[in-house]
Protein backbone atom coordinates (compact mmCIF):
# COMPACT_ATOMS: atom_id res chain seq x y z
CA UNK A 1 0.00 0.00 0.00
CA UNK A 2 2.95 2.20 0.64
CA UNK A 3 4.29 1.91 -2.49
CA UNK A 4 7.31 4.60 -2.74
CA UNK A 5 6.90 7.45 -5.67
CA UNK A 6 9.00 6.75 -8.16
CA UNK A 7 9.03 8.85 -11.47
CA UNK A 8 9.27 6.42 -13.96
CA UNK A 9 5.79 4.90 -12.54
CA UNK A 10 4.29 8.61 -12.33
CA UNK A 11 5.11 9.19 -16.04
CA UNK A 12 3.39 5.56 -17.05
CA UNK A 13 0.59 6.68 -14.66
CA UNK A 14 -0.14 9.96 -16.86
CA UNK A 15 0.35 8.75 -20.50
CA UNK A 16 -2.10 5.71 -19.29
CA UNK A 17 -4.61 8.14 -17.78
CA UNK A 18 -4.54 10.32 -21.03
CA UNK A 19 -4.44 7.61 -23.46
CA UNK A 20 -8.19 6.04 -21.49
CA UNK A 21 -9.01 9.82 -21.18
CA UNK A 22 -8.85 10.11 -25.18
CA UNK A 23 -10.48 6.70 -25.93
CA UNK A 24 -13.12 7.35 -24.61
CA UNK A 25 -13.90 11.01 -26.01
CA UNK A 26 -13.23 9.61 -29.37
CA UNK A 27 -15.87 6.99 -28.87
CA UNK A 28 -18.07 9.10 -26.75
CA UNK A 29 -18.45 11.76 -30.07
CA UNK A 30 -18.30 9.07 -32.78
CA UNK A 31 -21.18 6.64 -31.08
CA UNK A 32 -23.86 8.13 -33.19
CA UNK A 33 -22.27 8.71 -36.43
CA UNK A 34 -21.14 4.92 -35.99
CA UNK A 35 -24.62 3.36 -35.87
CA UNK A 36 -25.89 5.68 -37.92
CA UNK A 37 -23.90 4.60 -40.74
CA UNK A 38 -23.51 0.83 -40.36
CA UNK A 39 -27.45 0.43 -40.07
CA UNK A 40 -28.45 3.39 -42.13
CA UNK A 41 -25.25 3.13 -45.35
CA UNK A 42 -24.07 -0.58 -44.76
CA UNK A 43 -27.62 -2.16 -44.10
CA UNK A 44 -29.72 -0.18 -46.00
CA UNK A 45 -32.39 0.36 -43.04
CA UNK A 46 -34.74 3.62 -42.54
CA UNK A 47 -33.60 4.36 -39.03
CA UNK A 48 -36.10 7.35 -38.67
CA UNK A 49 -39.07 4.40 -38.13
CA UNK A 50 -40.31 0.90 -36.70
CA UNK A 51 -37.69 -1.61 -35.87
CA UNK A 52 -34.65 0.13 -37.11
CA UNK A 53 -35.13 2.83 -35.09
CA UNK A 54 -35.88 0.79 -32.41
CA UNK A 55 -32.29 -1.07 -33.08
CA UNK A 56 -30.70 1.89 -33.50
CA UNK A 57 -31.60 3.63 -30.66
CA UNK A 58 -30.74 0.32 -28.27
CA UNK A 59 -27.45 0.08 -29.61
CA UNK A 60 -26.44 3.71 -29.65
CA UNK A 61 -28.18 4.40 -26.03
CA UNK A 62 -26.42 1.55 -24.37
CA UNK A 63 -22.78 2.43 -25.78
CA UNK A 64 -23.69 6.07 -24.86
CA UNK A 65 -25.06 5.08 -21.17
CA UNK A 66 -22.13 2.73 -20.45
CA UNK A 67 -19.19 5.14 -21.64
CA UNK A 68 -20.98 8.09 -19.18
CA UNK A 69 -21.47 5.75 -16.26
CA UNK A 70 -17.68 4.38 -16.94
CA UNK A 71 -16.42 7.57 -16.85
CA UNK A 72 -18.18 9.06 -14.04
CA UNK A 73 -17.99 6.44 -12.09
CA UNK A 74 -14.83 6.17 -12.55
CA UNK A 75 -13.77 9.78 -11.90
CA UNK A 76 -16.46 10.08 -8.60
CA UNK A 77 -14.54 6.98 -6.60
CA UNK A 78 -11.20 8.59 -7.31
CA UNK A 79 -12.21 11.81 -5.98
CA UNK A 80 -14.37 10.23 -3.24
CA UNK A 81 -11.26 7.92 -1.85
CA UNK A 82 -10.07 11.41 -0.13
CA UNK A 83 -13.29 11.27 2.04
CA UNK A 84 -13.83 8.47 4.47
CA UNK A 85 -16.94 7.48 6.34
CA UNK A 86 -14.67 7.88 9.31
CA UNK A 87 -13.95 11.34 8.55
CA UNK A 88 -17.83 12.10 8.24
CA UNK A 89 -18.67 10.95 11.39
CA UNK A 90 -15.76 13.15 13.07
CA UNK A 91 -17.28 16.46 10.94
CA UNK A 92 -20.85 15.33 12.23
CA UNK A 93 -19.38 15.11 16.44
CA UNK A 94 -21.17 17.78 18.36
CA UNK A 95 -23.28 19.39 15.46
CA UNK A 96 -27.29 20.93 16.68
CA UNK A 97 -29.78 19.51 14.90
CA UNK A 98 -30.62 21.76 11.92
CA UNK A 99 -27.11 22.24 10.96
CA UNK A 100 -25.97 19.18 11.39
CA UNK A 101 -28.79 17.82 9.37
CA UNK A 102 -27.09 20.19 6.28
CA UNK A 103 -23.76 18.89 6.37
CA UNK A 104 -25.04 15.05 7.18
CA UNK A 105 -27.15 15.36 3.88
CA UNK A 106 -24.27 17.01 2.35
CA UNK A 107 -21.59 14.68 3.27
CA UNK A 108 -24.12 11.87 2.53
CA UNK A 109 -23.47 12.54 -1.16
CA UNK A 110 -19.78 12.55 -1.13
CA UNK A 111 -18.79 9.77 1.45
CA UNK A 112 -17.84 6.75 -0.30
CA UNK A 113 -21.24 4.56 1.36
CA UNK A 114 -23.33 1.48 0.48
CA UNK A 115 -26.29 0.35 1.60
CA UNK A 116 -24.64 -3.01 2.77
CA UNK A 117 -23.01 -0.75 5.41
CA UNK A 118 -25.96 0.87 6.41
CA UNK A 119 -26.28 -0.75 10.01
CA UNK A 120 -22.90 -0.73 10.89
CA UNK A 121 -22.62 3.20 10.04
CA UNK A 122 -25.96 3.59 11.78
CA UNK A 123 -24.57 2.15 14.95
CA UNK A 124 -20.76 4.23 14.27
CA UNK A 125 -22.95 7.13 14.61
CA UNK A 126 -25.99 7.08 16.99
CA UNK A 127 -23.02 5.61 19.58
CA UNK A 128 -20.90 7.96 19.09
CA UNK A 129 -23.57 10.84 20.31
CA UNK A 130 -24.96 11.84 16.81
CA UNK A 131 -28.37 12.41 16.94
CA UNK A 132 -30.69 9.88 15.17
CA UNK A 133 -32.65 12.93 12.75
CA UNK A 134 -29.14 13.84 11.81
CA UNK A 135 -27.70 10.78 11.14
CA UNK A 136 -30.79 10.18 9.29
CA UNK A 137 -30.21 12.80 6.85
CA UNK A 138 -27.01 11.41 5.99
CA UNK A 139 -29.09 7.77 5.58
CA UNK A 140 -31.20 9.33 2.94
CA UNK A 141 -29.27 11.55 1.02
CA UNK A 142 -26.39 9.02 0.37
CA UNK A 143 -28.54 6.34 -1.87
CA UNK A 144 -31.29 9.35 -3.15
CA UNK A 145 -28.47 11.51 -4.50
CA UNK A 146 -25.99 9.03 -6.39
CA UNK A 147 -23.53 9.03 -8.72
CA UNK A 148 -25.05 6.82 -11.04
CA UNK A 149 -28.26 9.42 -11.50
CA UNK A 150 -25.85 12.11 -11.63
CA UNK A 151 -23.74 10.59 -14.53
CA UNK A 152 -27.13 9.71 -16.71
CA UNK A 153 -29.30 12.82 -15.84
CA UNK A 154 -26.01 14.81 -16.84
CA UNK A 155 -25.77 12.67 -20.63
CA UNK A 156 -29.15 12.60 -21.18
CA UNK A 157 -30.58 15.85 -20.05
CA UNK A 158 -27.72 18.53 -19.43
CA UNK A 159 -26.82 20.88 -16.61
CA UNK A 160 -30.19 22.33 -15.22
CA UNK A 161 -32.05 18.54 -14.42
CA UNK A 162 -29.20 17.18 -13.10
CA UNK A 163 -28.59 20.50 -10.31
CA UNK A 164 -32.76 20.75 -10.03
CA UNK A 165 -32.08 16.75 -8.58
CA UNK A 166 -29.50 17.22 -6.37
CA UNK A 167 -30.45 20.23 -5.00
CA UNK A 168 -33.87 18.43 -4.25
CA UNK A 169 -32.44 15.24 -3.01
CA UNK A 170 -30.33 17.55 -0.65
CA UNK A 171 -33.70 18.90 0.79
CA UNK A 172 -35.55 15.94 1.31
CA UNK A 173 -32.99 14.36 2.97
CA UNK A 174 -32.42 17.89 5.19
CA UNK A 175 -36.00 18.04 5.60
CA UNK A 176 -37.05 14.09 6.52
CA UNK A 177 -34.27 14.17 9.21
CA UNK A 178 -35.33 17.38 10.91
CA UNK A 179 -38.88 15.86 10.77
CA UNK A 180 -37.62 12.23 12.19
CA UNK A 181 -35.49 14.22 15.03
CA UNK A 182 -38.56 16.84 16.07
CA UNK A 183 -40.57 13.34 16.08
CA UNK A 184 -38.72 12.28 19.58
CA UNK A 185 -38.61 8.60 17.83
CA UNK A 186 -35.15 7.37 19.99
CA UNK A 187 -37.37 4.85 21.35
CA UNK A 188 -37.56 3.51 18.09
CA UNK A 189 -34.12 2.38 17.83
CA UNK A 190 -33.05 -1.02 19.36
CA UNK A 191 -31.85 -0.75 22.57
CA UNK A 192 -28.47 -2.64 21.53
CA UNK A 193 -27.38 0.80 19.00
CA UNK A 194 -27.07 2.59 22.35
CA UNK A 195 -25.65 0.28 24.48
CA UNK A 196 -23.04 0.12 22.21
CA UNK A 197 -19.68 0.78 23.46
CA UNK A 198 -17.17 1.39 20.94
CA UNK A 199 -13.77 0.57 21.77
CA UNK A 200 -10.46 0.57 20.17
CA UNK A 201 -9.13 2.56 17.28
CA UNK A 202 -10.99 4.11 14.55
CA UNK A 203 -9.13 3.47 11.85
CA UNK A 204 -9.56 5.46 8.51
CA UNK A 205 -10.32 3.42 5.52
CA UNK A 206 -9.01 5.29 3.09
CA UNK A 207 -5.66 6.62 4.58
CA UNK A 208 -2.10 5.74 3.30
CA UNK A 209 -3.72 5.03 -0.36
CA UNK A 210 -1.16 6.03 -3.28
CA UNK A 211 -2.38 7.06 -6.27
CA UNK A 212 -2.06 3.49 -7.98
CA UNK A 213 -4.67 2.44 -5.03
CA UNK A 214 -6.71 5.37 -5.26
CA UNK A 215 -7.11 4.52 -9.67
CA UNK A 216 -7.05 0.64 -8.53
CA UNK A 217 -10.36 1.72 -6.66
CA UNK A 218 -11.67 3.37 -9.41
CA UNK A 219 -11.31 0.50 -12.09
CA UNK A 220 -12.53 -1.68 -9.29
CA UNK A 221 -15.79 0.17 -8.48
CA UNK A 222 -16.46 0.80 -12.48
CA UNK A 223 -16.04 -3.08 -13.15
CA UNK A 224 -18.34 -4.22 -9.89
CA UNK A 225 -20.82 -1.67 -10.28
CA UNK A 226 -21.70 -2.60 -14.12
CA UNK A 227 -21.88 -6.22 -13.01
CA UNK A 228 -24.07 -5.50 -10.54
CA UNK A 229 -26.40 -3.26 -12.80
CA UNK A 230 -26.07 -4.07 -16.21
CA UNK A 231 -30.05 -6.37 -16.43
CA UNK A 232 -31.56 -3.35 -15.40
CA UNK A 233 -29.52 -1.23 -17.62
CA UNK A 234 -30.67 -3.01 -20.66
CA UNK A 235 -34.16 -3.85 -19.22
CA UNK A 236 -34.63 0.02 -19.06
CA UNK A 237 -32.60 0.62 -22.61
CA UNK A 238 -35.16 -1.61 -23.89
CA UNK A 239 -38.15 -0.75 -22.73
CA UNK A 240 -37.10 2.80 -23.18
CA UNK A 241 -36.12 1.89 -26.73
CA UNK A 242 -39.74 0.15 -27.57
CA UNK A 243 -41.02 3.70 -25.93
CA UNK A 244 -39.10 5.35 -28.30
CA UNK A 245 -40.10 3.31 -31.37
CA UNK A 246 -43.29 2.55 -30.75
CA UNK A 247 -45.70 4.49 -28.53
CA UNK A 248 -47.52 7.86 -30.22
CA UNK A 249 -45.93 10.90 -29.61
CA UNK A 250 -48.43 12.45 -27.26
CA UNK A 251 -49.75 8.50 -25.17
CA UNK A 252 -48.26 9.92 -22.24
CA UNK A 253 -48.64 13.64 -22.51
CA UNK A 254 -52.32 12.63 -22.45
CA UNK A 255 -52.92 10.16 -19.67
CA UNK A 256 -49.44 11.37 -17.59
CA UNK A 257 -49.00 14.96 -18.42
CA UNK A 258 -48.86 18.39 -16.85
CA UNK A 259 -53.16 18.90 -16.72
CA UNK A 260 -53.16 15.32 -14.50
CA UNK A 261 -53.15 16.36 -10.85
CA UNK A 262 -52.64 12.40 -9.68
CA UNK A 263 -50.04 12.04 -12.55
CA UNK A 264 -46.93 12.39 -9.55
CA UNK A 265 -48.88 10.47 -6.78
CA UNK A 266 -48.92 7.77 -8.93
CA UNK A 267 -45.54 8.08 -10.12
CA UNK A 268 -43.82 7.93 -6.55
CA UNK A 269 -47.11 5.14 -5.68
CA UNK A 270 -45.28 2.57 -8.64
CA UNK A 271 -41.88 4.19 -8.18
CA UNK A 272 -41.96 3.19 -4.05
CA UNK A 273 -42.29 -1.00 -4.29
CA UNK A 274 -40.40 -1.08 -7.73
CA UNK A 275 -36.57 -1.91 -6.75
CA UNK A 276 -34.58 -1.01 -9.40
CA UNK A 277 -31.34 1.73 -9.79
CA UNK A 278 -31.01 4.95 -11.55
CA UNK A 279 -29.21 3.23 -14.16
CA UNK A 280 -32.41 0.85 -15.20
CA UNK A 281 -34.87 3.87 -14.66
CA UNK A 282 -33.16 6.76 -16.28
CA UNK A 283 -33.09 5.39 -19.88
CA UNK A 284 -36.81 4.68 -19.27
CA UNK A 285 -37.63 8.45 -18.23
CA UNK A 286 -35.47 9.74 -20.97
CA UNK A 287 -37.75 8.12 -23.38
CA UNK A 288 -40.84 8.89 -21.14
CA UNK A 289 -39.87 12.71 -21.27
CA UNK A 290 -39.47 12.33 -25.48
CA UNK A 291 -43.25 11.66 -25.22
CA UNK A 292 -44.21 14.48 -23.05
CA UNK A 293 -44.10 13.64 -19.67
CA UNK A 294 -43.28 16.36 -17.17
CA UNK A 295 -40.05 16.70 -15.70
CA UNK A 296 -41.00 16.58 -12.12
CA UNK A 297 -43.33 13.84 -12.15
CA UNK A 298 -40.29 11.56 -13.91
CA UNK A 299 -37.80 12.82 -10.64
CA UNK A 300 -40.53 12.02 -8.90
CA UNK A 301 -40.73 8.36 -10.16
CA UNK A 302 -36.64 8.21 -10.03
CA UNK A 303 -36.07 9.49 -6.79
CA UNK A 304 -39.11 7.26 -5.83
CA UNK A 305 -37.16 4.09 -6.93
CA UNK A 306 -33.56 4.51 -5.79
CA UNK A 307 -34.14 6.29 -1.84
CA UNK A 308 -36.72 3.52 -0.83
CA UNK A 309 -35.79 0.00 -1.31
CA UNK A 310 -36.74 -3.03 0.57
CA UNK A 311 -33.81 -4.97 0.64
CA UNK A 312 -32.04 -1.65 2.68
CA UNK A 313 -35.73 -1.84 4.99
CA UNK A 314 -34.94 -5.67 5.90
CA UNK A 315 -31.32 -4.69 6.58
CA UNK A 316 -32.48 -1.29 9.08
CA UNK A 317 -34.63 -3.59 10.82
CA UNK A 318 -31.80 -5.17 12.34
CA UNK A 319 -31.48 -1.50 14.50
CA UNK A 320 -34.73 0.33 13.93
CA UNK A 321 -38.37 -0.76 15.00
CA UNK A 322 -41.01 -1.03 12.36
CA UNK A 323 -42.88 2.45 13.41
CA UNK A 324 -39.25 4.41 12.72
CA UNK A 325 -39.19 2.61 9.14
CA UNK A 326 -42.55 3.18 8.48
CA UNK A 327 -42.10 7.15 9.31
CA UNK A 328 -39.04 7.17 7.47
CA UNK A 329 -40.64 5.57 4.30
CA UNK A 330 -43.56 8.07 4.71
CA UNK A 331 -41.65 11.05 5.35
CA UNK A 332 -39.30 10.52 2.17
CA UNK A 333 -42.08 9.30 0.10
CA UNK A 334 -44.30 12.75 0.89
CA UNK A 335 -40.83 14.85 0.49
CA UNK A 336 -40.32 13.26 -3.16
CA UNK A 337 -44.22 13.67 -4.06
CA UNK A 338 -43.71 17.52 -3.17
CA UNK A 339 -40.97 18.36 -4.93
CA UNK A 340 -42.65 16.41 -8.11
CA UNK A 341 -45.60 18.93 -7.42
CA UNK A 342 -43.25 21.96 -7.28
CA UNK A 343 -41.23 20.91 -10.14
CA UNK A 344 -44.25 20.57 -12.30
CA UNK A 345 -45.43 24.17 -11.12
CA UNK A 346 -42.22 25.74 -11.60
CA UNK A 347 -40.86 24.69 -14.96
CA UNK B 1 -2.51 -15.04 16.34
CA UNK B 2 -5.90 -14.56 16.08
CA UNK B 3 -7.37 -13.43 13.16
CA UNK B 4 -10.99 -11.78 13.02
CA UNK B 5 -13.11 -10.74 9.50
CA UNK B 6 -16.04 -8.64 10.14
CA UNK B 7 -18.76 -8.77 8.32
CA UNK B 8 -22.27 -9.89 7.75
CA UNK B 9 -21.58 -12.89 5.05
CA UNK B 10 -21.17 -10.47 2.09
CA UNK B 11 -19.13 -11.38 -0.93
CA UNK B 12 -16.42 -8.88 0.45
CA UNK B 13 -15.64 -10.69 3.70
CA UNK B 14 -15.07 -13.82 2.09
CA UNK B 15 -12.39 -11.99 -0.14
CA UNK B 16 -10.75 -10.65 2.40
CA UNK B 17 -10.82 -13.57 4.46
CA UNK B 18 -9.02 -15.74 1.72
CA UNK B 19 -6.67 -12.92 0.51
CA UNK B 20 -5.73 -13.11 4.49
CA UNK B 21 -5.34 -17.18 4.53
CA UNK B 22 -2.97 -17.10 1.79
CA UNK B 23 -0.38 -14.09 3.18
CA UNK B 24 -0.93 -15.67 6.60
CA UNK B 25 0.16 -19.22 4.58
CA UNK B 26 2.76 -16.85 2.45
CA UNK B 27 4.26 -15.77 5.75
CA UNK B 28 4.32 -18.90 7.30
CA UNK B 29 2.13 -17.79 10.70
CA UNK B 30 0.32 -19.82 12.74
CA UNK B 31 -2.93 -18.34 12.71
CA UNK B 32 -7.18 -18.85 13.91
CA UNK B 33 -9.20 -17.87 12.05
CA UNK B 34 -13.11 -16.24 13.58
CA UNK B 35 -15.73 -14.61 11.63
CA UNK B 36 -17.89 -11.78 13.32
CA UNK B 37 -20.98 -11.46 11.61
CA UNK B 38 -23.01 -9.81 14.66
CA UNK B 39 -23.40 -6.00 13.92
CA UNK B 40 -22.72 -4.86 17.57
CA UNK B 41 -19.68 -6.78 17.73
CA UNK B 42 -18.58 -5.24 14.45
CA UNK B 43 -19.60 -1.73 15.45
CA UNK B 44 -17.83 -1.82 18.82
CA UNK B 45 -14.42 -2.01 17.07
CA UNK B 46 -15.22 1.64 15.59
CA UNK B 47 -16.37 0.08 12.05
CA UNK B 48 -18.29 1.40 9.88
CA UNK B 49 -17.76 -0.42 6.38
CA UNK B 50 -17.45 -3.91 6.08
CA UNK B 51 -15.51 -5.93 5.64
CA UNK B 52 -12.81 -5.62 8.84
CA UNK B 53 -9.85 -7.36 9.45
CA UNK B 54 -8.59 -7.35 12.92
CA UNK B 55 -5.44 -9.55 14.27
CA UNK B 56 -5.66 -10.05 18.20
CA UNK B 57 -7.99 -7.52 18.55
CA UNK B 58 -5.97 -4.85 17.05
CA UNK B 59 -8.12 -3.46 13.80
CA UNK B 60 -6.03 -3.04 11.12
CA UNK B 61 -8.04 -2.35 7.81
CA UNK B 62 -12.01 -1.32 7.12
CA UNK B 63 -13.91 -0.58 4.08
CA UNK B 64 -12.00 -2.66 1.56
CA UNK B 65 -10.69 -5.88 0.19
CA UNK B 66 -7.02 -5.89 0.07
CA UNK B 67 -4.72 -7.78 -2.06
CA UNK B 68 -3.12 -11.01 -0.10
CA UNK B 69 0.73 -9.05 -0.53
CA UNK B 70 -1.37 -5.91 0.92
CA UNK B 71 -2.60 -7.78 3.87
CA UNK B 72 1.18 -9.36 4.07
CA UNK B 73 2.77 -5.79 4.68
CA UNK B 74 0.02 -5.07 6.95
CA UNK B 75 0.80 -8.49 9.44
CA UNK B 76 4.41 -7.69 9.04
CA UNK B 77 4.35 -4.09 9.99
CA UNK B 78 3.04 -5.58 13.68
Amino acid sequence: MTTPASPARATTRRWTLGAAALGWAAAYALNEVAWTWLYGTVLGLDITTGWASMLHFFSYDTIKITLLLTGIIFVVTVLRSFMSIERTRALLGGKREGIGNVLAASLGVVTPFCSCSAVPAFIGFVASGIPLGVTMSFLIASPLVNEVAIALLLGLFGIGPTLLYVGAGLVIAIVAGMVIGRLRLEGQVESFVYETRLRGQVIDSTAGLSWDDRLAMGREEVASILRRIWPYLLVGIGLGAVIHGWAPADFFARYAGPDNPFAVLVAVGIGVPLYSNAAGILPLIDALYAKGMPMGTLLAFMMATVALSLPEMILLRRVLKPRLIATFATVTALGIVAVGYLFNAIL
Amino acid sequence: MHVKILGSGCANCVNLENATRQAVDELGIDATFEKVTDYADIAAYGIMRTPGLVVDEQVLLSGRVPTASQVKDLLSAD
